[in-house]
């Protein structure tokens, strides 16, 4: 303090410094909702109007028609995450396991370093790798193709999730289980595992809502079809790749469904990750630590 | 783990043979046990009897050894990066070290229990209770439940969670959570139960109150409890060691130990000259 600035005007000083951080943070707040905003608006305007009940329950009608819907490719969106999960769950919770639990030094390093490249990796990347390892080899698109190519982009999410939610477990518990003579993979299954569990389960949902409206690495693996899919083996129709099929056409009726089928695909991810901010907060208990 | 800077009297002591003659049965013969951590010795040549059904308090200023001691008492060390044991420990005569000697029944045979209650938050009072068994293999309902409630009752615990048992640990009080602590070391019936400044974190009430389970639980085994309050000591404890800089000064009769000790660095710590 100087000697000219009296306490008054120093005091004052400290409160316009304070409204004016308090306005920035409030203006980047605003920033931040802004795009949700607009987006989610733009696509009620467009898309709402599309949406009707015969959009979740019939097929993509051809050319020339007006009506149908998207049954198939919300369809096939479930079935896609679902092959993924089914390849991206167990690995991405196992590795998870070994970095928290199991691993060492280097080794962990190397797997860390090697999930954090893979997970900055572009999506079109995914889709071309698994054209060229499955796609190729299979003769043809399919939707293992695209479940393996989507389940490729989740390992690593769920990899860094899961150590790191069981890094949250106390290490007292650990000693707890050590000295009632529990073997350790016991300790991880029932006591670290079940600790951790929504927050793992929260990881697997949100990466699952990511991977839902990926396009890249599906347009290379299981380009859209516009019928039910009879058979895993043969390419199967999903949101993002309907979408993108549609919007690139020439035709009004494709552009309006493909606002529908945006809007649909954000509320999906919309409901997912409003579903995980419930797992996590609900029962939480009070943390005494 | 070093020694406090004020404490003063500076040699490391020269373990003295054991004078206190220790009534058979012994739970613990500890011999010539040096422990280092990464290079740091924490123990030297502790030489020490653990009597049986007694209470043995372990003694002195932050950082001399009193949990190392323990722990090496259910070889807690072995999962500890950098910790090295040498000599031997015999429990009921049974080399506790020796290659054939699996640590996780070590660990079932010798509970412990934490300074800090650390009840498992993401199971229930009865889950934790019975945690040890059912990850044993036990797995009869009945034998649990038996188990569980003789465990709560041993615990002084029963009457106050008798009628929630399907809450969360979490929901029960500081003192609480410490005797559920305690109850889920017991329903693995072991022979000795371990414990490390067990009410260090509790207010004056609880803490009287695990007072009076450590005594009632000595009728049926072996307690071994580091502590820093010394009345605490004086109140349970029919032994007493009492360490410093890593190394045992001196074991006797907790009366003895408080009242008339053979070596004068023990006389100024239960005096509260140092430490």
């Amino acid at each position: 303090m100087t000697a000219e600035t009296t306490p008054e005007s120093n005091r004052r000083w400290r409160e316009t410094k304070s409204a004016l951080v308090s306005a920035a943070c409030w203006v980047c707040a605003l920033i931040v909702m802004t795009p949700l905003a607009l987006v989610l608006f733009h696509l009620l305007r467009l898309g709402a109007s599309s949406l009707d009940w015969t959009f979740f329950t019939q097929l993509p009608k051809p050319v020339g028609e007006t009506g149908g819907g998207m049954a198939n490719a919300i369809v096939g969106s479930f079935v896609l995450v679902g092959l993924a999960a089914a390849i991206g769950v167990p690995i991405g919770v196992l590795g998870g396991i070994y970095l928290a639990e199991y691993g060492s030094g280097r080794v962990n390093f190397m797997v860390r370093f090697a999930a954090d490249i893979l997970n900055g990796t572009p999506s079109i990347v995914w889709g071309i790798v698994v054209y060229a390892l499955v796609v190729i080899p299979m003769k043809g698109a399919s939707a293992y193709a695209g479940g393996l190519a989507l389940g490729f982009m989740m390992i690593p999410l769920i990899i860094r999730t899961t150590e790191e939610m069981l890094t949250l477990v106390p290490q007292s518990h650990r000693e707890a289980a050590l000295a009632l003579g529990i073997p350790r993979w016991k300790f991880i299954v029932h006591i670290a595992l079940k600790t951790a569990r929504k927050g793992i389960l929260t990881g697997v949902l949100l990466a699952a809502a990511r991977v839902a409206g990926e396009t890249a690495p599906l347009l290379f693996t299981t380009p859209g079809n516009h019928f039910w899919s009879r058979s895993l083996s043969e390419p199967i129709a999903s949101l993002p790749v309907q979408i993108y099929v549609n919007a690139i056409g020439p035709y009004d009726e494709w552009h309006r469904q493909a606002w529908a089928g945006a809007l649909v695909l954000l509320f999906m991810a919309l409901a997912v990750n409003v579903g995980a901010r419930l797992i996590t907060g609900r029962n939480n208990p009070p943390a005494i630590h | 783990m070093t020694a406090s800077p004020i404490i003063q009297p500076g040699q490391p002591p020269q373990t003295p043979p054991s004078r206190v003659v220790i009534p058979p049965p012994v739970t613990f013969e500890v011999s010539q046990l040096n422990v280092w951590f990464s290079g740091h010795q924490a123990l030297r040549d502790i030489n020490l009897k653990i009597p049986s059904k007694a209470v043995t308090a372990i003694i002195g200023p932050s950082g001399c050894g009193k949990s190392t001691l323990l722990r090496c008492l259910n070889r807690m060390h072995d999962m500890a990066p950098g910790a090295r044991v040498e000599g031997r420990i015999t429990l009921f005569g049974e080399d506790l070290y020796s290659s054939n000697v699996d640590p996780t029944v070590v660990r079932r045979r010798v509970g412990m229990v934490f300074q800090k209650s650390n009840p498992f938050p993401a199971m229930s009072i009865a889950e934790n209770v019975t945690v040890g068994l059912r990850l044993n293999g036990v797995k009869t309902k009945s034998v649990l439940a038996e188990r569980m409630e003789r465990a709560l009752r041993m615990a002084a615990l029963w009457d106050e969670v008798k009628d929630r048992l399907r809450l969360g640990a979490l929901r029960l009080s500081g003192g609480q959570q410490q005797r559920l602590c305690i109850a889920r070391a017991l329903a693995m019936e072991p022979e000795v139960l371990l414990m490390d400044e067990p009410a260090s974190a509790l207010d004056p009430l609880a803490t009287g109150r695990i007072e009076e389970l450590i005594l009632e639980l000595k009728e049926q085994l072996t307690l071994v409890i580091v502590t820093h309050n010394m009345q605490q000591a004086a109140r349970i404890s029919g032994f007493t060691a009492f360490l410093y800089l890593g190394g045992l000064v001196e074991f006797d009769l907790t009366s003895k130990i408080f009242t008339n000790p053979s070596q004068q660095q023990t006389e100024d710590y239960v005096t509260g000259r140092f430490g």
